[in-house]
């Protein structure tokens, strides 16, 4: 018998983790069918096993050397490798302080575990894709999970308005993204990121070749930027934050931001790394916007779920300031400081979530007075997270931030790296106004903290880390910069 | 290389012309002698009953978007069938997780009570 099709099963191994995550998928999504009332956590206990697993197996693969397998389409390497393990731990964080907020608002259902690791398969197809159809078939999948765990809690109107815009904005962002990509694929008649290199990165390429790929580049960059919430395509990033369920919103700042940039590493530098010149502009005058626009907008919020919003929004502005420098350190300090800074976010989400009662949302700053008298050590590991957000020493934030700026002054973007961190002191501001509600104001309100033993324990861990990774960021640094 | 378009540009014309050409037409030679009967809204000749902008249920779209569903899979389905001979195991394989994950979807369906109507 004729077989067209060469293939080799061994090359399954190479996708083994999400092979394994999908097929958990379908049997959590048929078990919670028919589990029984009271047994319904068993689904959250296969989920978080589930994801360890998948962990485990993208852990085993690390060193693993590169490959790439599906008629060009999907890699393995470590960049890969290490981001699904990252992301793995990050989800079953975010799943453990998730119950908590899912069981006090009547939110725990099947569908909400399915999804998230539905975005999270997505995820690992946009860190490993390398063709510009892979890529964005992640993306989607990613997308279209979010945007109905957006919409899971259907009663309340400013889910649901959370989830329209995230989608009507999505969808526009996804098709100036294929658009980018059709011109790309037009002018090198490839989808392969090492084809759209070796054609990018031609030294006899015409003046008409190249007009198209910047054409095809700004709206590729349009698309990124929309995922990673830079100025000016951040409209959807407060609105979203602030109307979804708080567990949502802590899972789409946090692991989502580092599929994001997998995608930009991929498209962008493993494909069109030799166009750093033309994007690079780009991106300076995003990050710089970024930056200056999340720093000053966030200093008249009320609802911290909003103000982190802005300050996810500054954020993103460094990591897209280490892509500017166009070195390989650059691009390792952007990576540390993305995985810093869902670190952060997952512990900051995590408090608000822990204040979190049946009818309490616990989202406004005002919500904060007195917690140090209510509950000391959450206020001292609240008191962590945000120094860490500002940028203080010697918690882990100050190094992401530390680590970025060098590399700029180092490449020569001396005055990019002066307004950055001019930008950085005015957001201690609003950061400080948290600590001072938390520490010198009083409200007659009691609060009271009823989690669970498992996510007190997780959270306070979280918070302790980004003291003491801070304390020795050196492993760390080291393995972001071994990824490029 | 732009001249291939000129047909088209011709059929772009004419189709607005045929679509605005009789309304105009209407507007501008046809009487108008406007009275309240004439104003008023149009039910078959009743008066109308009561306000259109009411709440009703919908049931009927999630019977559509799960026809979509399946009627795409046969979509995929008739290319493969023609080339099977050529695909082997590999092809059979791989067509069989495609249709066990839209099973996996029909269970879940049918087991939420989607697919009753009442």
């Amino acid at each position: 018998m004729m077989n067209t099709f060469q293939f080799d099963t061994a090359l399954l191994l190479v996708a083994l983790p999400e092979i394994f995550l999908l097929s958990s998928i379908v049997v959590i999504l048929l078990v919670d069918l028919f589990l029984t009332k009271g047994f319904k956590q068993v689904t959250y206990y296969l989920t978080q096993f589930s994801l360890f697993i998948t962990g485990l197996l993208a852990f085993n693969l690390i060193g693993h050397p590169e490959t790439v397998i599906f008629s060009n389409s999907f890699v393995l390497d470590n960049m890969a490798s290490v981001f699904k393990v990252f992301m793995m731990g990050a989800t079953m964080v975010a799943m453990v302080y998730s119950r908590h907020y899912l069981t006090q608002h009547s939110l725990f259902r099947g569908e909400y575990f399915v999804l998230v690791l539905l975005s999270v398969l997505g995820m690992m197809v946009m860190v490993s894709g390398y063709s510009l159809l892979t890529l964005y078939l992640g993306l989607e999948i990613l997308s279209l999970s979010l945007y109905t765990l957006i919409a899971i809690a259907r009663e309340r109107s400013g889910a649901i308005e959370a989830a329209l815009k995230y989608f009507v904005l999505g969808a526009i962002a996804s098709g100036l993204l294929l658009y980018g990509m059709s011109m790309i694929y037009g002018i090198s008649g490839s989808l392969n990121i090492s084809e759209i290199s070796a054609f990018a990165s031609d030294a006899n390429l015409g003046s008409r070749e190249t007009l198209i790929i910047n054409f095809g580049l700004v709206f590729l960059v349009i698309g990124i930027a929309f995922k990673l919430g830079a100025v000016p395509f951040h409209m959807w990033v407060p609105d979203v934050y602030q109307g979804s369920p708080t567990s949502v919103t802590m899972f789409l700042s946090t692991v989502p931001k580092i599929a994001a940039v997998a995608m930009l590493v991929r498209i962008l530098i493993d494909g069109l790394g030799a166009m750093h010149p033309y994007w690079s502009d780009l991106f300076m005058v995003l990050a710089l916007l970024s930056i200056a626009l999340g720093s000053v907008v966030a200093l008249m919020q009320t609802n911290i779920k909003r103000m982190l919003a802005y300050s996810t929004i500054s954020h993103v502005g460094f990591i897209m300031l280490g892509f500017v420098t166009g070195v390989v350190t650059g691009y390792g300090a952007a990576t540390f400081y993305v995985l810093v800074y869902v670190f952060m976010s997952l512990a900051a989400f995590g408090i608000i979530i822990l204040l979190n009662k049946k009818g309490f949302e616990a989202d406004q700053i005002s919500d904060y007075k007195g917690l140090s008298k209510h509950s000391p050590w959450f206020a001292l590991m609240m008191l962590i997270v945000i120094l860490s957000m500002a940028g203080v020493p010697p918690m882990l934030g100050f190094y992401s931030k530390f680590f970025i700026l060098q590399q700029l002054v180092s490449a020569g973007f001396v005055t990019i790296a002066i307004i950055a961190v001019v930008f950085a002191v005015i957001s201690a501001y609003y950061y400080l106004q948290i600590i001072k509600s938390m520490y010198f104001e009083d409200s007659e309100k009691e609060i009271v903290v009823s989690a669970p033993m498992d996510m007190k324990l997780i959270l306070s861990i979280n918070a302790i880390l980004i003291l003491v990774i801070g304390l020795f960021p050196d492993f760390w640094m080291k393995l972001a910069l071994s990824l490029f | 290389m732009l001249e291939n378009y000129l047909p088209i540009m011709v059929f772009i014309f004419l189709g607005i012309a045929f679509g605005v050409g009789p309304m105009l037409i209407g507007y501008l030679l046809g009487p108008s002698k406007p009275d309240e009967e004439k104003n008023s809204q149009f039910e078959c000749g009743f008066p109308a009953f009561d306000d259109s902008r009411m709440y009703f249920n919908i049931r009927y779209y999630l019977v559509a978007i799960l026809f979509i569903l399946f009627d795409l899979e046969v979509a995929f389905v008739f290319p493969w069938a023609v080339v099977q001979s050529d695909l082997g195991w590999f092809g059979f394989i791989a067509m069989s997780v495609f249709l066990f994950l839209l099973v996996v979807g029909f269970v879940f369906e049918w087991k939420k009570g989607a697919l009753e109507w009442e």
